[in-house]
């Protein structure tokens, strides 16, 4: 509508001069505007939080294998008024199991999946010399890195952190202590750095695709950024307006979520009441089943990215895998309430609900097939990224095949807020997305710097951490069915049902532990890498999509010539070519 | 280095960043209201009785204040017009009504939450005034938000116009279109409010 003579405008561009030479060590690595620098920056915050959050889970374990038992070594470490005499107070772990929640949600995957991998890969694989608002993506990452300070400051309020879930149920999260209110604090911060991130993602990939590079040549990974920025933008505000008025109600004593005549301990509250409870469990779960999405997309856009890459073949489907996502982002909005069977909605609506959750399983498992038959026939190469990579397509298989269970209305009701809930979600989330996450990592490492990470090692973490995977969540499937509810702070010792299972903590802590012990090689191998891996040129793995023609490490501005896009994403084995791959840039 | 199509329009979609940008930035701020307007309606309809809006808020103020945002949504795109035919002077004439109009708004708004307060309605003395409260205060913040976008284009960021006018020009349309947003969403907020 505006441009008067917009595209005859060769204005001197006042805001982004190009001595980036001269920039300091803070301009440079700091406040840096460099998708690059952001990228890596968010993927290591995110990893030390996947790290923090595991360890809160790992306390946790030793409360549930052996409750009431004081914790050797560390337990007095964590004061009288959490762990006295080294035993840890229900309270304690209370909070521990909400910010491990929390933690692991908003603060490590999403950070890494999205904000690291998206921010580093994307622009590079649409050939641009950045993202459209470099500026606003440093703002994203720093409130990103406020958020995750509220919530770590929570911890040292009085009465600790945030104690009612990462789900914040009202009303008891409105008469949780002060670390709720931080928690929402920090909330507003992330959703702020999500809206931010999520705005520049859509723009850069639809504005700045390079000449050539239609959607249909689009790597899936990109593709996987783009529908999960629409998840993210669209249903990020409602959970926005949710933790508003939960503040409200904390603060200015509002009744948004307190219903009337509400009695806590005796008393009846004096709040004006009228309010409706439920509310925020539709408001949080309207975000929180997109959100799930979003910690599963991307790990699919690696996966993807990985497989043709090591199967020399193209992906089996590419179409089919295409339209199957952007139908499941659609759908995505629609089924929320199948977390609240419970809640007694009424038949119709839970009809509605199984019936929705049941057409968006069809194009998970599309998209998940069309992986599987992409394997066949390939001449496979088992490196570190691709074995994480298998690994995920079962480890996902098993989460995805026993949430089915749990759409529906019937069979949702004796599992709901059962460890079998605990053990589907974790198949979904640890060895599906962390293993993704993972096999990015080494994959798109010699791009970052220029170097490969040790392949020995690489094999030492994903068996041992495939193994231990396993020995954790499997465990919890039984318990589940056995009857054990989540949130018990002493693992169901005090139910006489819980008996025949309760050895099976005991395990599952083990797991635990030792996959922490082969964490080590990974955390080695990520810092040794850079100074002693082997050294590669910018296209190590003979891959075909863009972000390889750019020098390893790419420069500030990213290409030395702007690349073209002449050919689809996956063009390998080409019969008649020279090499069994060809990549997009060349013509 | 410098970024494609921050000021000139890309061919195939006929949009510069910014455009795009700011419709998608609009498109959650139609999720976070309504989100809130969704919520309203819930425990409205849960709630045994509830209060006609004018009995309880001062519906000729409200009118008023209807009337300035209106106002100040023709002035912005007078702004706008202005710098299209090149003319700097009346844009910041127009510009500058804006914001004064945005102050206006805030001031009547001033004066209605502390007659509030002075007869003892509060947020928490029943939803009715809860809800009122939080949208009109989040509503409040996205006026405060458009003014100083606006205020930072009258002042500082009007350099922009010597060395670069088309992209100075879609910035302050952006701007504009924000501010209708805010305007628009105080025309859902008015009769829902005060009148229903
Ligand atoms: C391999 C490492 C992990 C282990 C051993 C683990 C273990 C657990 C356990 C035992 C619980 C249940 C606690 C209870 O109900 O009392 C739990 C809860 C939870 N975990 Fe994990 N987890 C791991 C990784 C992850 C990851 C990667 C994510 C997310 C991306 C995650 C997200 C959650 C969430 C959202 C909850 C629910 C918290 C709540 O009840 O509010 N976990 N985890
Ligand atoms: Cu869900």
């Amino acid at each position: 509508m505006t441009q008067p003579g917009a595209v005859t405008a060769p204005q001197p561009h006042v805001a982004h001069q190009s001595h980036h030479e001269e920039l300091g060590f803070w301009r440079q690595y700091v406040f840096s505007v460099d998708h690059k620098v952001i990228g890596i920056q968010y993927a290591i915050t995110g990893l030390l939080f996947l790290l923090f959050g595991f360890s809160l889970m790992m306390l946790m374990r030793w409360q549930l294998a052996y409750p009431g038992a004081a914790l050797p070594l560390v337990g007095n470490l964590f004061g009288e008024a959490r762990m006295p005499g080294g035993t840890m107070l229900p309270e304690f772990y209370n909070e521990l199991g909400a910010m491990h929640g929390t933690i692991m949600v908003f603060l490590g995957v999403v950070p890494l999946a999205v904000g690291g991998f998206g921010n580093f890969v994307v622009p590079l694989q649409i050939g641009a010399p950045d993202m459209a608002f470099p500026r606003l993506n440093m703002a994203s990452y720093w409130f990103f890195f406020l958020g995750g300070v509220t919530m770590l400051a929570s911890f040292f309020v009085p009465g600790g952190a945030a104690q009612s879930g990462w789900t914040s149920y009202t009303p008891l999260s409105v008469l949780a202590g002060t670390g709720q209110t931080m928690w929402l604090i920090g909330m507003l911060f992330l959703i702020t750095s999500s809206l931010l991130g999520a705005v520049n993602f859509i723009t850069t990939i639809i504005q700045l695709r390079v000449r050539g590079l239609t959607f249909m040549r689009f790597p899936f990974f990109v593709w996987t950024q783009l529908v999960t920025s629409f998840l993210l933008l669209l249903a990020f505000p409602p959970l926005q307006a949710a933790a508003i008025m939960q503040m409200m109600d904390r603060v200015a004593g509002t009744s948004f979520f307190m219903p009337s005549g509400l009695v806590v301990s005796g008393q009846v509250l004096t709040a004006a009441g009228g309010g409706n409870p439920l509310l925020w469990q539709h408001l949080f779960w309207f975000l929180a089943h997109p959100e799930v999405y979003v910690l599963i997309l991307p790990a699919m856009g690696i996966v993807a990215e990985v497989i043709a890459n090591n199967t020399r073949k193209p992906l089996w489907g590419y179409r089919s895998m295409v339209y199957s996502l952007m139908f499941l982002g659609f759908m995505s909005f629609l089924v929320w309430a199948h977390h609240m069977f419970m809640t007694g909605m009424g038949t119709a609506m839970a009809a509605f609900f199984q019936t929705t959750t049941m057409i968006i399983s069809i194009p998970s498992v599309v998209i998940l097939t069309a992986l599987l038959i992409s394997l066949w026939g390939g001449s496979i190469r088992f490196n570190t990224p691709m074995l994480f990579a298998l690994g995920f397509l079962p480890m996902f298989g098993i989460g995805g095949l026993t949430g089915l269970p749990l759409g529906f209305n019937v069979s949702d009701i004796p599992l709901h807020d059962t460890y079998y809930v605990i053990g589907h979600f974790h198949y979904v989330v640890a060895p599906g997305t962390i293993f993704a996450l993972f096999a990015g990592v080494y994959y798109w490492y010699p791009k970052a710097t220029g170097r490969k990470m040790n392949e020995t090692l690489g094999k030492i973490h994903f068996f041992g951490s495939l193994v231990c995977m396993n020995v954790i969540f499997m465990p919890m499937f039984l318990m589940g069915l056995a009857g054990v509810s989540r949130r018990l702070f002493d693992g169901g010792e005090t139910y006489a049902f819980a008996q025949p299972v309760l050895h099976l903590n005991v395990v599952s802590s083990w797991g635990a532990w030792i996959l922490a012990i082969f964490q080590i090689p990974f955390i080695f191998n990520f810092f040794w890498s850079i100074w002693k891996g082997e050294k590669t040129d910018e296209n190590p793995w003979q891959a075909t999509t863009l972000e390889w023609a750019a020098p390893s490490p790419p420069p500030h501005g990213n290409f030395l010539e702007p690349p073209q896009a002449y050919r689809g994403p996956y063009e390998y084995s080409v019969p008649g070519a020279a090499r069994d791959y060809t990549p997009q840039h060349e013509a | 280095m410098e970024i494609p199509y921050t000021f000139e329009v890309r061919r195939d979609t006929g949009l510069t960043n910014g455009k795009i940008g700011l419709w998608l930035f609009l498109a959650s701020e139609v999720m976070l209201f309504g989100a809130l307007f969704a919520s309203y309606i819930l425990i409205r309809t849960g709630a045994p009785n509830w209060p006609r809006g004018d009995t309880i808020l001062n519906v000729p103020l409200a009118t008023f204040n209807t009337i300035v945002l209106i106002s100040s949504s023709v002035t912005m795109v007078m702004a706008w017009a202005s710098l299209v035919r090149g003319s700097f002077a009346t844009f910041r004439i127009y510009m500058g009504a804006t914001i004064l109009l945005g102050f206006v708004f805030l001031v009547v708004k001033y004066f209605e939450y502390s007659h509030k307060f002075h007869d003892g309605l509060y947020p928490s003395t029943n939803n009715f005034l809860a809800i009122y409260f939080t949208l009109t205060g989040l509503h409040m913040l996205h006026v405060a938000g458009g003014m100083a976008l606006n205020a930072w284009f009258w002042g500082p960021g009007a350099k922009l116009w010597k060395t670069n006018p088309v992209w100075f020009t879609n910035r302050v349309e952006h701007s504009g279109l924000f501010w209708h947003f805010v305007d628009l969403v105080w025309i859902f907020l008015f009769p829902t409010l005060y009148l229903l």
